[in-house]
């Protein structure tokens, strides 16, 4: 275990400075690139609106986490960010998605170019039930990048940690490795074909707490490589590994009996942490709501 | 200390001499056995059919029974019954070209694309239906807008055959690509890949062992059948290979019409067609389970 895993849950003051997060930190200022810049999202599912007018930035070689109670469609909003959505057929998405300037909605995008520059992990460790070898390879084939094949699954092993506990057995099916190792394969297999942004949707949730820990010394590793987005449920987690922290909610619509989510609050984590603007976010993070 | 002396005395009571589990396992004991009985039972009838086709057919396996042409003396000895296993291979082979492609496409179409739809809503109906039009309604299918057209010829009762065949081939099929996990297309998606790709790439190879099962079982179906064939390919006596043209044999006829003969030498061919058929089944469904499970083997090595 690293000394980032055992941060304080509220880093808070200076002494927060000294954590290889906070170091990080001065790029988080707001100089740092925009990646996704999203306006006025609302995403429906058929008639039901599960998420309302999210407007949120995210910034290049940042980790970002979205938390918030169940519900709350930090999922949703997470998987408008590499059109995933599109795949679940009552889905509808209105608003802006802009990715360098160029709205991921607009009818001329083309979704699988998306989902090659934007990458996802996802809550359950889903590997093929393939070789280890053939996991990591699959989005590289994919592309026709079939020149020094080993080298980039090599890459990517070693990008997710897991070279040195794979390396002679790369042969061996995906399905026999562990939970933890499964869940950075996903990763490796996520990062070999070099998106610049990699979504996790609660990569932590079906992991114990020593696997926990490695994905995290994982994502603060590759994040000067990559743009990193995480939903988690946990909320010590995004204390410590993220940059920024966006807080959704819900809120209860009064005629249908159904529930919306909504941005709360989106600020550095440690603002987020120790002095949050919003008193529904000051109630979820200190425990009292959620 | 009275509190320790009663629990223990409770605990002695409930899990040394509790009377539920005794009668629990008297109905365990009961329970298997009667499971372990209907599986013998159901198994007896099987044996006897395999051993009563043994003994009665294999007098007439030889080599000229595999090589020569079928006796046209129904009463006289002799003869092979070549034409009839070929004919049965290049039938069963030509219905399962054209009913297993169509079919494993159809599935693809109704599990992947079609989803809930109406489209997809009748073409599972519908194929729901023909898995149960009897056989001998497909082969006057065919007869009436094949046979009458273009005469008795192999291709008739392939054609019969495959009709057989394809709802089998749809709905296994389709059974199995519901077993593929969305998580496992999901991530497929989420490293770009298309979705003709996604059901290549990850879907059908996850899903392939039990898509060669259920393939199987329409073949073995379709390679026992008669009643498709008795209007279809008329009453070959020599090796015919050409399917186009000209009257064929099938094991399966053989059987129907030389157990129909008072003739005990036909009747003795009738055993015969029926061992060899049943070997060919039995040797074509190993040979896939073999394939499936070295596909399976390297899939997930």
């Amino acid at each position: 275990m690293s000394s980032e895993t055992q941060a304080p849950v509220q880093p808070s003051g200076p002494s927060a400075m000294t954590t290889p997060v906070a170091t990080a930190r001065p790029a988080a200022t707001g100089a740092a690139e925009v990646v996704f810049d999203v306006k006025g999202l609302n995403v429906y599912y058929g008639p039901f609106r599960a998420v309302r007018d999210v407007d949120i930035r995210v910034h290049r070689n940042e980790i970002t986490a979205f938390i918030g109670p169940s519900g709350c469609g930090k999922s949703t909003v997470l998987r408008c960010f590499d059109r995933m959505n599109d795949l679940i057929p009552s889905a509808r998405v209105e608003g802006t998605v802009m990715y360098h300037g160029v709205d991921l909605y607009d009818p001329r995008v083309d979704p699988v170019e998306v989902r090659k520059r934007v990458g996802m992990v996802f809550q359950k460790p889903n590997p093929f039930p393939k070789s280890i070898y053939d996991n990591v390879a699959f989005g590289p084939r994919l592309n026709g990048n079939k020149e020094n094949l080993d080298d980039t699954v090599e890459k990517a092993l070693r990008g997710a940690a897991l070279w040195d506990e794979v390396k002679d057995r790369l042969k061996k099916s995906a399905m026999s490795l562990s939970g933890g190792q499964q869940q950075r394969l996903c990763i490796a297999r996520a990062i070999a074909v070099d998106p610049e942004v990699v979504l996790m949707d609660e990569p932590c949730s079906a992991l114990d707490p020593i696997a926990m820990a490695r994905i995290e010394d994982l994502m603060q590793e590759i994040k000067s490589r990559y743009t990193i987005i995480i939903v988690t449920h946990n909320m010590q987690q995004a204390a410590r590994v993220s940059d920024r922290t966006a807080f959704f909610t819900t809120e209860v619509n009064s005629e249908s009996d159904t529930r919306t989510g909504l941005l709360v609050e989106y600020d550095r984590t440690d603002k987020i942490f120790s002095a949050p603007a919003d008193e529904r976010t000051e109630n979820y993070v200190t425990g009292r709501f959620g | 200390m009275t509190d320790v002396l009663e629990r223990q005395d409770d605990s002695e009571r409930l899990l040394l001499d509790a009377t539920t589990s005794r009668s629990r396992k008297v109905r365990n004991c009961v329970a298997s056995i009667w499971m372990v009985g209907s599986l013998v039972v159901a198994m007896v009838p099987l044996a006897f059919v395999i051993g009563y086709v043994v003994v009665k057919g294999i007098g007439l396996i030889n080599v000229t029974w595999f090589t020569e042409d079928i006796q046209a003396r129904s009463r006289e000895a002799g003869g092979g019954m070549a034409p009839a296993i070929v004919g049965t291979l290049l039938i069963t082979g030509a219905a399962t070209l054209m009913a297993v492609p169509l079919g494993i496409l159809g599935a693809i179409y109704l599990n992947e694309y079609g989803g809930k739809g109406r489209t997809a809503g009748l073409i599972r109906f519908m194929s729901d239906v023909m898995t149960g039009v009897p056989s001998i309604v497909m082969g006057l299918f065919v007869y009436t807008v094949f046979t009458l057209t273009f005469g008795l010829n192999g291709l008739g009762g392939a054609l019969a055959l495959a009709c057989l065949m394809l709802p089998i081939v749809i709905r296994s099929t389709e059974e199995m690509l519901k077993l593929v996990p969305d998580e496992l297309r999901d991530g497929s998606y989420a490293l770009g890949n298309r979705k003709w790709r996604t059901v290549t790439t990850v879907v059908l190879p996850e899903a392939f062992g039990g898509i060669v099962s259920g393939v199987m079982l329409a073949i073995a179906r379709a390679a026992g059948e008669t009643a498709p064939l008795v209007f279809t390919i008329g009453a070959a006596r020599a090796l015919n290979p050409n399917l186009l043209d000209g009257a064929n044999a099938a094991l399966s006829l053989q059987i129907f019409n030389n157990s129909q003969s008072p003739f005990p030498a036909s009747q003795d061919r009738a055993w015969a067609a029926a061992l060899t058929l049943v070997a060919i089944v039995f040797l074509f469904t190993i040979a896939a389970r073999v394939v499936s499970a070295r596909v399976a083997r390297r899939h997930s090595a």
